[in-house]
């Protein structure tokens, strides 16, 4: 596993304390799971996602991502509503750990009240919950 | 040490039987034909299936090489924790196999089955005897549905007295089976953390019991091999909110003889004739999960039930508020037959059964605990938990030591369980097994221990010696191929 | 004790070494009062004494050796040949584990695979799993399993000419649930009635199966058709597979989960069990499957091998949230089934299945040209319903004095059907014996 100043986290994306990202995109938002999740997960096997038109409120379980020997839920970041789904990791599941913030993306929502974005953590909050988890 | 009992052999690769065989041949003799032919009108009729056309002496070859690759019991000591992989008696597969049980019709009337009835109905007697409880069900399939019936009854018992009840209090050492047998129910799983000693505290029940609660599914012993030393205390607590106390008795091979379930405050109990009494696994299967009950519960148990009659015995189907069938026959028969057998050989000795497992169990403990880690350094009950901490530093893990006990001979331990312990290796001798065999495998187990420090690639690239080495499991999970 | 070897200088030697006095020092830890207060008071038996006592208990059964038995109804006497038995026997199988760690478990996981395999060819689906406990409780499980592809509904439909006992089953597994079973109707011919099928509100899955509890071949083409019309998964099940030689196979007539019982594939009747629970599906409900799948892989020097799979679907992993709560299944019963059919070969089990249609078909016609009505004239395979004179329930009870046992009586499950018997025919009976018990009704 990686040491924490190993772990990839742009500066371009907002966190969850549940380690999933959300990163603006036109009108919508893609939501995915942070280099930190997969890292700790190991090799992703199978990603389980809602379908276009489901509606979830903030902190809802949207779906699963398994590995060989362990499930993790995925929980919505913000409230909304599915717009797009990545249909690439029914076949590659893989994306999810090779490239978590750009091709290993799981939705894209789109949000009734976009300041929302702005009550996730950046960067440094996220690092910090981080760090405050390895101790 | 002595030689290790692990070594180089020929291995045979075999191919799919459907890489085998010809068009025509065949491993099967058809009775002489003596009635006409009837074809299916054509609408119906198929083309019949593809399967490939062996010979018998190809399919001899074929299932004894498949054979060669497995490792059994009969193989050698297979210190699977709380699986109890003891010593099947090869006296019980005869009386299994006797003309008059395998050739019996489930249906028949039941004066023409007395001798499966009365099997059964002594076979309930004993086990019931054996828990301390009042009566029992031989009929759930196996373990995890032993636990549904379990549960069932629960729910059973819960309705009748006017009040459905929601959740379910299961410890964090609790076994996968026990929250999905009661999710099955409808009970929603309420976690109950263990103490610092490893057993569960009366306070921590104390905190979580409530009226809408059905009650607790106790491992006892648990999974940790201690005895739940508070079990009285917290079915005081569960029983004074009208709860019920359901145990786990996945390692009853612990205890018998010895503990009384009914004084320990246990209300249901179920047990696995596959551990404790000694049938076979058969590679994951067929097992018998009985369940034995207290008394006020027995009118909940599953129907049919064998009653004696005068003389005789019956089947009988009227238990009103019986929770119902879970089998479409009895059970799994021919499996209670193994088991009655092991019963009747056994007798009281089944106490020695134990005595000796327990025993095995902490020597190895004493052994063991200077080179790998031991959580809770109490006595222990048949099994007992070490982790891969002091191996750590080596980057070595549990997977690893537990792979390279298959190199040296040994089936390894349960790994990675319970949960509560992080890399667990939980080693249950059972009492099958000589001092000499268990001295060579705590001599094989400390090798190890000193490969891990001066050697850890040995442990990392185990096993070399089986016919295939460690699997890809992420390709089988993420391309499934689960035919040819 | 044969079973233990401890002598009392091994005793005294492990007790040192853990530091007790005695064996009952081991058990401190358990509170006197949860400790038994009377021995253990069971009896013992010598091998020679237990040889005894269970040729006494065996020899008080009726076995399909020594009586005609013309009765299925779930359990088929079939012969299971030697070369099967003896392979089975191979202590490498049966003394082993759930198969966990595959390095040293290639024989069971190929077995199953190569079982697995089989079970799809023969019934025309996608994926077959390692195996359930029974017929009963894998229709149980399909209906469960509908539900959960459905998400959402709560309505399963099962047609009344299931097996009964399959159908006390699911209404076992059913009771403390909040899902609703409706019974189908069956029609006047023997077959099952779907015209109300359009009238049940959120409707999961339904299922029928064929032949049915008669013997009768249901229409499954139509049924698929009407199931799917109604947006709810079609399953079809069965109790005698060997049908499936000469029948159409499920997977063809698009059903999506086909499940049932296989003990008739080599497995002795046992006085019902074990036998195994067969479970097969489409491809897109894979990860919806209850039970365990083995699934071929590759070793770290790239050679074939093969691992349990797909594991997050099942209790070790998932606990509450598991697709089914089943551990240990019936799987050296699936090894059983797997060589049966291989020893068959599909020739083989293409003509045996043949073989029992052709003598229950000699049957039928004889009694009929006795003057018995067969009540249902649907085609049937092996089993098939007679309807006796009136009164003829103490004839059926004197022909049990004569090793007869002209089938069973129907009016136990439906108890509209006095006097209708079910009657079964396999391999192991002879045109003789069919003759003799014609013969016997008519007297």
């Amino acid at each position: 596993m990686k040491e924490l100043s190993e772990v990839n986290l742009p500066e371009d994306v907002r966190y969850t304390k549940d380690h999933e990202w959300a990163r603006p995109k036109g009108e919508a938002f893609q939501i995915g799971i942070t280099d930190f999740a997969q890292d700790q997960l190991g090799d992703i096997v199978f990603v389980e996602l809602p379908e276009t038109g489901d509606r979830f409120e903030s902190g809802d379980e949207f779906g699963t991502v398994e590995s060989v020997k362990a499930v993790s839920e995925l929980f919505m970041p913000m409230g909304g509503e599915v717009v797009a789904i990545n249909e690439a990791l029914e076949d590659s599941p893989e994306l999810v750990n090779t490239a978590p913030y750009t091709d290993g993306w799981m939705l894209e929502i789109k949000v009734g009240d976009p300041a929302a974005y702005d009550q996730l953590m950046d960067r440094a909050a996220y690092l910090d919950m981080l760090k405050g988890l390895e101790e | 040490m002595k030689e290790p009992v692990g070594t180089r052999g020929l291995i045979l690769n075999e191919p799919f039987l459907w890489e085998r065989g010809g068009k025509g041949r065949t491993g099967y003799s058809l009775p002489r034909r003596d009635v006409d032919s009837a074809p299916l009108p054509e609408d119906l009729a198929g083309d019949g299936p593809d399967f490939p056309d062996l010979s018998e002496v190809e399919l001899v070859r074929h299932y004894t090489r498949l054979s060669t690759w497995n490792y059994g019991v009969d193989s050698g000591m297979y210190p699977l924790g709380s699986c109890t992989m003891k010593y099947n008696p090869k006296t019980n597969e005869r009386q299994a196999s006797l003309p008059g049980f395998t050739g019996a019709h489930p249906l028949v009337p039941s004066e023409l089955c007395q001798g499966a009835l009365q099997l059964i109905y002594e076979l309930e007697h004993s086990l019931a005897h054996v828990a301390g409880l009042d009566a029992a069900s031989v009929q759930p399939s196996a373990g995890a549905q032993g636990e549904l019936a379990g549960m069932l009854v629960f729910a059973a018992y819960h309705r009748d007295q006017g009040k459905a009840r929601s959740k379910i209090l299961i410890p964090d050492t609790a076994h996968g089976t026990n929250p999905a047998s009661a999710a099955l129910c409808g009970f929603k799983a309420v976690s109950v953390a263990t103490g610092p000693d490893g057993v569960l505290v009366p306070e921590a029940v104390e905190a979580l019991m409530d009226e809408d609660t059905a009650g607790i599914m106790v491992t006892n012993p648990n999974t940790l091999g201690l005895f739940e030393t508070h079990i009285q205390a917290i079915a005081d607590i569960v029983h004074a909110k009208d709860g019920l106390v359901y145990a786990d008795g996945a390692n009853l091979n612990a205890v018998m003889g010895v503990v009384d379930f009914g004084r320990a405050g246990v209300d249901v109990l179920h047990i696995n004739l596959h551990k404790t009494f000694s049938t076979p696994h058969g590679g994951g299967g067929p097992g018998s999960g009985p369940v034995c009950v207290v008394k006020r519960l027995e009118p909940f148990l599953p129907a049919p039930r064998v009653v004696k009659s005068g003389d005789g015995y019956a089947l009988s189907e009227d238990f009103p508020k019986s929770i119902g069938k879970l089998h479409a026959f009895y059970g799994n028969f021919g499996i209670m037959v193994r088991a009655y057998s092991y019963i009747r050989t056994m007798g009281n000795k089944l106490k020695d059964v134990s005595q000796h497992a327990v025993l095995n169990a902490n020597y190895i403990k004493e052994k063991l605990k200077d080179v790998y880690h031991l959580p809770f350094d109490v006595p222990c009950m048949h099994e007992c938990v070490f982790s891969d901490k002091l191996q750590e530093q080596h980057k070595v893990t549990t997977l690893d030591v537990a792979k390279r006990l298959i190199d040296y001979g040994f089936h390894p331990p349960t790994i990675y369980f319970p949960l509560v312990v992080h890399g667990a290796i939980m080693i249950e001798p059972t009492e099958s097994e000589s001092r000499e065999n268990i001295d060579q495998f705590i001599a094989t187990m400390r090798r190890i221990a000193r490969e891990a420090q001066e050697e850890p690639a040995l442990l990392q690239e185990a096993p070399r010696n089986p016919k295939v080495r460690r699997m890809d499991e992420t390709q089988a999970a993420r391309k499934p191929c689960l035919r040819g | 004790m044969r079973y233990l070897s401890h002598t009392p200088e091994d005793l005294s030697i492990m007790l040192q070494a853990v530091g007790v006095r005695d064996l009952d020092e081991l058990f401190s830890t358990i509170p006197d009062d949860c400790k038994r207060e009377n021995p253990l008071d069971l009896p013992e038996m010598t091998e020679w004494e237990l040889n005894d006592h269970m040729a006494a208990l065996a020899g008080r059964m009726v076995s399909g050796a020594d009586y005609k038995v013309f009765a299925g109804a779930g359990s088929y006497h079939h012969y299971i040949p030697e070369v099967t038995r003896y392979l089975l026997s191979r202590s490498e199988f049966v003394t082993a584990y759930t198969p966990y760690q595959p390095e040293i478990s290639q024989g069971t996981l190929q077995g199953i695979f190569e079982y697995q395999t089989l079970i799809c060819r023969l019934l025309g689906m996608d994926v077959a799993n390692a195996s359930l406990y029974d017929g009963a409780m894998a229709v149980a499980e399909a209906l469960l399993m509908a539900i959960r592809i459905s998400r959402r509904k709560k309505t399963v439909a099962v047609s009344s000419l299931v097996n009964p006992y399959y159908r006390k089953v699911v209404e076992t597994y059913f009771k403390p649930t909040e899902f609703h079973v409706v019974e189908l109707p069956r029609r006047e011919d023997g077959t099952t009635d779907l015209s109300g099928l359009d009238r049940i509100d959120d409707l999961a899955g339904v299922a029928i199966q064929s032949p049915n509890f008669f013997g009768c071949i249901e229409d499954l083409a139509a049924a698929g058709q009407a199931i799917h019309d109604q947006g709810a998964i079609f399953i079809t099940c069965f109790s005698e597979p060997l049908a499936y030689g000469i029948l159409k196979a499920p997977g063809a007539l698009d059903a999506d989960i086909v499940c049932g019982e296989g003990q008739s594939l080599g497995i002795p009747q046992s006085f019902g069990g074990p036998g195994v629970g067969i479970f097969a599906a489409k491809q897109q409900y894979v990860r919806n499957l209850p039970g365990r799948l083995v699934g071929q892989t590759v070793d770290a020097d790239g050679k074939r091998g093969f691992v349990l799979t797909l594991s997050t679907r099942e209790q070790h992993i998932r606990r509450e949230k598991a697709t089914s709560n089943i551990c240990s299944n019936q799987s050296l019963c699936a090894m059983a089934a797997g060589m049966y059919m291989a020893a068959l070969g599909g020739t083989g089990f293409r003509e045996l299945a043949a073989l029992n249609r052709d003598k229950a078909e000699y049957l039928k016609s004889a009694l009929q040209d006795a003057g018995l009505e067969i009540p249902f004239a649907p085609a049937t395979f092996n089993e098939f319903v007679v309807k006796f004179p009136d009164g003829f329930d103490q004839k059926w009870q004197a022909l049990l004095q004569k090793k007869i046992l002209a089938g069973i009586p129907l009016v136990c499950y439906y108890p509209e059907l006095a006097n209708h018997y079910l009657l079964c025919v396999t391999e192991t009976r002879s045109k003789d014996d069919m003759d003799a018990l014609v013969k016997e009704v008519q007297s």
